[in-house]
């Protein structure tokens, strides 16, 4: 099996690693460069867990060879936060609506929500539920995930400055 | 689930895609978007020696649309064929089948060209191709060839494609005169695979009377298969609902449907003609306004 030497940008810092062929993008992030946060579910494009922004859009990044991210920039979970240990606006609305129980989902949900709200800053329920359509949850029956965008939504707009 | 072994390869160019096919004895596969492979590598549906990734090469992605059709790069990501203005004008069928293709992150990364190739049965591109009659081009070392896409699928997950060809364009004709379509599927989530999927296309004369239609069923046989029949009985009808259900009874008869754990066939035959009445109806009226 052949192996390649990539070089990547991951949130913002670079990573040079040579990967055998086989290896998925999302066992490189979790196994080689220990970024857990992007979970893994199901490995074949069901369930949404592992959904990663790659040059600016969302994708499931256990439906791609680590080879293949030569040269790419990808912000995963952990890059969504403003500074270690502290919640972006829209991980804090996840936090205040309850869009979370288990947590398995929540970071591709995080994901698809963000590059929803990069593309549409107020997103009607529809919208939001289209954005999430590739994610499962089976905790929350997703009422509360919906909300919690549009929470961030209006926050982020600076119509709820209490929230 | 990990894929088993295989050696991967990034080609440069069309012709560094033939040389990498050719040495491979017949067991190559292409990866593009990987949306249909990638899961086939990893449940070891698929075990091939090398892969062959043609995301790099430039001349495989593009949207070149005019009023006589539209022409994709097979590599084309279906995000930009379902946001092109040129799709949404002259391929309006095939805009409203992309944004039920997947979901968010799978129209990210998936290709026109790599639904048609996978051809799985419940593929909603492959049902537009069958629809509107589009021009399959692949290429291989020994050179080009056009395919119409009712020749083109032979099976579940089948082509005619040879291991050594590469699908590099599909061109979906445009229709000329007062045009309507309409697409509906039925799945059991939201974004999930369609258990049956109805497309159809109408020109109408000024009367109002139908001159052409063309009307496609996905998911329900192991190929996109078109309601010829039911075609023929509409054409020279104003397409009201008694047309309708008159030529819908010939595609309840023919129409041989998928058993599996979804759905039964009688389901899918069921769901089928009720989708086709309410696209047919659609597509009428799209047409009319």
């Amino acid at each position: 099996m052949s192996s390649h030497a990539i070089t990547v940008t991951i949130n913002g810092r670079v990573y040079r690693a040579t990967v055998p062929a086989r290896m998925t993008l999302v066992d490189f992030l979790r196994d080689e460069l220990r970024l857990t946060g992007t979970h893994v579910g199901c490995e074949h494009g069901v369930c949404g867990a592992c959904s990663i922004m790659f040059e600016g859009r969302p994708i499931r990044s256990c439906l791609m060879f680590a080879a293949q991210a030569d040269g790419a920039s990808i912000t995963t979970v952990e890059g969504l936060a403003p500074e270690p240990g502290g919640l972006s606006v829209l991980q804090d609305s996840f936090w205040e609506t309850h869009a979370l129980q288990c947590g398995y989902c929540t970071p591709g949900m995080l994901i698809a929500a963000h590059a929803l709200l990069m593309r549409i800053p107020n997103p009607t329920d529809e919208e939001i539920r289209e954005a999430i359509s590739g994610n499962l949850c089976r905790c929350t029956g997703y009422k509360q995930i919906v909300d919690a965008v549009k929470l961030a939504a209006e926050r982020l707009s600076g119509k709820n400055q209490n929230g | 689930m990990k894929a088993a072994e295989f050696d991967y390869a990034r080609a440069a160019d069309l012709d560094d895609v033939f040389r990498l096919l050719d040495g491979a004895q017949g067991e190559a596969k292409i990866i593009a978007g990987g949306q249909t492979l990638v899961p086939l590598l990893v449940m070891r549906l698929a075990r091939p020696t090398l892969v062959v990734d043609i995301n790099g090469i430039a001349e495989l992605s593009g949207i070149a649309a005019d009023e006589t059709g539209v022409t994709f790069g097979a590599a084309t990501r279906q995000i930009d064929a379902l946001e092109a203005a040129g799709v949404a004008r002259h391929a309006p069928l095939l805009k409203k089948a992309l944004a039920l293709v997947g979901h968010p992150q799978t129209r990210n990364r998936g290709t026109i060209g790599g639904s048609l190739a996978n051809a799985d049965p419940a593929a909603e591109i492959g049902l537009i191709a069958r629809t509107l009659d589009a021009e399959i081009e692949a290429r291989s070392s020994a050179g080009g060839r056009q395919i119409a896409a009712d020749a083109f699928f032979t099976g579940a997950m089948s082509t005619v494609l040879s291991a050594e060809e590469c699908l590099t364009k599909v061109r979906f004709p445009v229709w000329p005169g007062r045009v309507g379509t309409g697409f509906e599927e039925m799945s059991n989530r939201r974004s999930d695979f369609a258990l049956v999927a109805v497309a159809c296309q109408v020109a109408i004369d000024k009367a109002g009377v139908c001159t052409r239609i063309a009307l496609g069923v996905g998911g329900a046989e192991p190929v996109p298969v078109r309601a010829s029949d039911a075609e023929k009985r509409l054409i020279g009808t104003r397409l009201e609902s008694a047309d309708i259900n008159a030529a819908l009874n010939t595609l309840a008869e023919t129409l041989d449907p998928l058993s599996d754990v979804h759905a039964s066939a009688d389901y899918r035959r069921r769901v089928a003609v009720h989708l086709a009445a309410r696209t047919i109806a659609s597509a009428r009226d799209e047409a009319r306004a």
